[in-house]
């Protein structure tokens, strides 16, 4: 596990160092570079911070937060004023270990989010991690819209080595999860994943759609625990906020997978939807393979946005 | 998103301040603050924003405030002007080869960004002009990437090249264009996997396609979305493959859209057409105007416009509004205003382009029940031709088949008749007063809004 752990984060490094000039300076050297805490030393950090997409207003609210702290204990140490800055949004990140119950009872996992975020590839990825685990995975094929996504999904299935369940092109989605249901009792199965056509939040029709496959859930597989993880990019911007809380509003949302956070986006949004709607971020997408789905680290994340340089790193 | 739209904020900054003359550096700051504000809001790169605030801020100060405008307001003139500038002042175009040369096209941009439907979206357009267009499907990593692009050309009616997923896109790319030549295509587009600009290797691929065949036009297709990141992703895809042109797609969202300022201020490169929806059609030109208000949040006011002249035909409106003033409007009139008002989009899709609503949105869809609007189409259609063109001739036991053709309860259809009554009377005042208050200006169909 451990080691698991250096690889990923020797992979958002290496992805950050690849970057010709590194947006993001480094927060080492801002801190390092200023003697005490004055206003140019807070432009920075909101500098750092909105780089990151965590969005002018909630950057605007954790500067706030930090300059009333300083104030408070009276910290006079830029290096000080750092490790608070950063422990703050570690601790407000913080998963929680009730996050994964669901890995280990009979669950159902809905996966929804806007097109293109990497929904289908994510729900190869989670059969993949839960049957390594041991589990019996079912898929159900619910994107019976976009072209070509139930052959997409049938690939991701034989790679995980999983059933599905599919839907002809055109098929209603919600019948399609109805008879996963069906099939995922039938077989017993630990965990049934649900695939769903990318749709945009400010579409009526298509989350009413949804709304209607989140109750035939609710309402066909009570014994089931039912998890809801939307879907997010992590090179969105601000919009991802919006996306959260539009999804939320049809489906009780459990929880996040951040998506392509192994390119140079660092996926701040996420900071804003924790602080504003509560919705963790449980999973991260980090690469197109079947093993490129991680459980979310408070600290790898902020580390990550802050790009610190961390003793792991200066070992090697 | 719960902000206020930047006008009404301006407005509120300089409620008590009428100055005349010129814009002083105190004004132009406090405008310019919350400027920056909605910039960042929109996704604008921080560094993008930084410079743009200070170029403007030197522009602005000592202007003369024109007349009738605030300085809020001035500045905000300013402001918008400036960045209808910077995102390139025309619309551009696809150049493309005269006669029967192939003309090749590659997509190219992150995963996810949508170019396997933008690739389908181009060449129906193109088809539409009289071109024949040739797709070639060089993603060989994504599972099903190539069937999703047989399936869209398919409906396109587009021909699309394969060789499975087991060459290397660079031969895909080549007998591609060889099978375009000889069997009489003119346009290439290469659909390409998604790729991170930082993965050396697949960036590589691309250059080695644009070695291996005479690109002309290589675009980038970016999610409308991003956010800072689109400043590195088109930095990168300019700087080690080249890049002619911009796609910015999924605009049918409720996002700002400030990559666009990004990525034009980064790349230099002209953004051509806009993302959406989902259907084939849904690709549009690019209006740098439209988008600098958007991303300003100030509400996408010219598109609106523009939509609604297109899709109402001005006789019929002319016709209209000659009903309305004398109070002729009848059900066939009303079946044809609905219909106009479906061909924009529905009225969620219209309310989304007024400046303001976004944010107000959640209480006016409530309010327009789409539901109810189909129900009393229903109606409508239960009635006889004649009935349609002389609502007088509605009596109890036609109003009781209607109710029955229908499948609604008879109060429905008396409660909607009497509606439709006194909305007739209504129209017939407010049609009078426009007449008189507009000058005469395009006798256009109003908008019940």
């Amino acid at each position: 596990m451990a080691e698991e752990k250096v690889g990923f984060f020797k992979r958002l490094v290496s992805g950050l160092s690849k970057t010709r000039d590194s947006i993001v300076a480094g927060i080492d050297s801002i801190f390092s570079g200023y003697s005490s805490i004055d206003d140019d030393f807070y432009d920075e950090i909101e500098e750092i911070l909105v780089m990151g997409d965590i969005g002018i207003s909630t950057t605007t609210k954790i500067i706030e937060d930090l300059k009333e702290r300083v104030a408070r204990e009276k910290i006079k140490d830029p290096a000080e004023c750092k490790q608070l800055l950063i422990d703050s949004i570690k601790e407000q990140m913080d998963v929680g270990d009730t996050a994964y119950e669901f890995e280990h009872r009979k669950s159902v996992v809905l996966v929804i989010g806007v097109n293109g975020v990497g929904k289908t590839t994510s729900v190869g990825k989670l059969a993949g991690l839960l049957k390594d685990q041991g589990k019996k995975v079912v898929l159900a094929a619910a994107d019976t819209f976009r072209a070509a996504a139930g052959e997409q999904l049938t690939e991701w299935a034989h790679r995980a080595g999983v059933d599905i369940i599919g839907g002809q092109n055109g098929a209603d989605p919600a019948s399609v999860v109805y008879d996963a249901v069906a099939a995922a009792k039938a077989r017993n199965a630990d965990v049934l994943i649900c695939d769903t056509a990318g749709r945009l939040h400010n579409k009526k029709n298509l989350m009413e759609e949804l709304h209607k496959i989140y109750r035939i859930l609710s309402k066909e597989y009570p014994e089931a625990h039912l998890e809801t993880l939307v879907v997010l990019d992590g090179t969105t911007g601000q919009n991802a906020l919006v996306q959260a809380r539009q999804f939320a509003e049809v489906a009780d949302v459990t929880g996040i997978i951040l998506t392509k956070l192994d390119g140079t986006a660092k996926g701040g949004i996420a900071v804003a939807i924790q602080s504003e709607l509560d919705i963790p971020v449980k999973y991260i997408g980090i690469g197109e393979k079947i093993d490129d789905l991680q459980k979310f680290n408070s600290e790898q994340f902020v580390n990550a946005l802050f790009d610190v340089k961390t003793s792991r790193e200066e070992e090697e | 998103m719960a902000f206020e739209s930047l006008t009404e904020k301006l407005q509120n900054v300089f409620k008590n301040l009428r100055s005349k003359g010129k814009l002083t550096e105190a004004d132009v700051k406090t405008a310019l603050k919350e400027v920056k504000m909605a910039l960042l809001e929109a996704d604008v790169s921080f560094k993008v924003v930084k410079q743009f605030i200070k170029s403007v801020q030197d522009q602005a100060i000592g202007q003369d405030v024109m007349n009738g405008l605030n300085p809020g307001q001035m500045v905000i003139k300013i402001v918008n002007d400036e960045l209808v500038r910077l995102m390139g002042s025309e619309t551009t175009e696809i150049a493309l080869r005269p006669g029967n040369e192939v003309t090749i096209l590659m997509m190219a941009g992150l995963q996810g960004a949508g170019k396997t439907t933008t690739t389908a979206k181009i060449a129906g357009k193109l088809k539409a002009k009289g071109r024949k267009p040739l797709l070639a499907a060089c993603d060989v990593y994504r599972p099903a990437a190539i069937k999703q692009l047989q399936m869209n050309g398919e409906k396109q009616g587009v021909d699309v090249f394969t060789m499975g997923d087991k060459n290397r896109p660079v031969d895909i790319a080549k007998a591609a264009l060889v099978h375009a030549k000889s069997n009489g295509y003119n346009v290439l587009i290469l659909d390409t996997a998604g790729r991170l600009h930082i993965d050396e290797e697949m960036m590589q691929e691309l250059q080695d396609i644009k070695a291996a065949v005479p690109v002309d036009q290589t675009l980038l297709v970016v999610d409308a979305m991003t956010g800072q990141d689109a400043v590195n992703v088109s930095e990168m895809f300019n700087e080690k493959v080249g890049i002619d042109g911009v796609i910015l797609t999924k605009l049918d969202g409720d996002t700002r859209g400030g990559a666009a300022l990004s990525i034009r201020a980064v790349s230099g490169k002209p953004i051509l057409y806009v993302g959406m929806g989902e259907k084939l059609s849904d690709l549009e030109q690019f209006y740098p105007d439209r988008m600098a208000s958007r991303i300003l949040g100030m509400g996408d006011v010219m598109s609106l416009i523009e939509k609604a002249q297109a899709n109402i035909d001005e006789e019929k409106a002319k016709a209209m509004e000659q009903k309305m003033k004398k109070a002729q409007f009848d059900f066939n009139d009303y079946l044809d205003s609905m219909e106009q008002m479906r061909n924009m989009g529905g009225f969620s899709s219209v309310l989304n382009m007024l400046p303001g609503v976004g944010s107000k949105m959640k209480d006016i869809e409530s309010m327009v029940d789409e539901k109810d609007i189909a129900r009393k189409e229903a109606i409508v259609l239960s009635m006889t031709p004649k009935e349609r063109s002389n609502p007088d001739l509605l009596n109890p036991s036609r109003k009781q088949r209607i109710a029955k053709g229908a499948g609604v309860d008879i109060a429905e259809v008396n409660r909607f008749i009497k509606q439709f009554e006194q909305s007739r009377k209504m129209m017939k005042q407010v049609a009078g007063m426009a007449g008189k208050g507009r000058g005469g200006k395009r006798g256009g169909f109003k908008l019940p809004f």
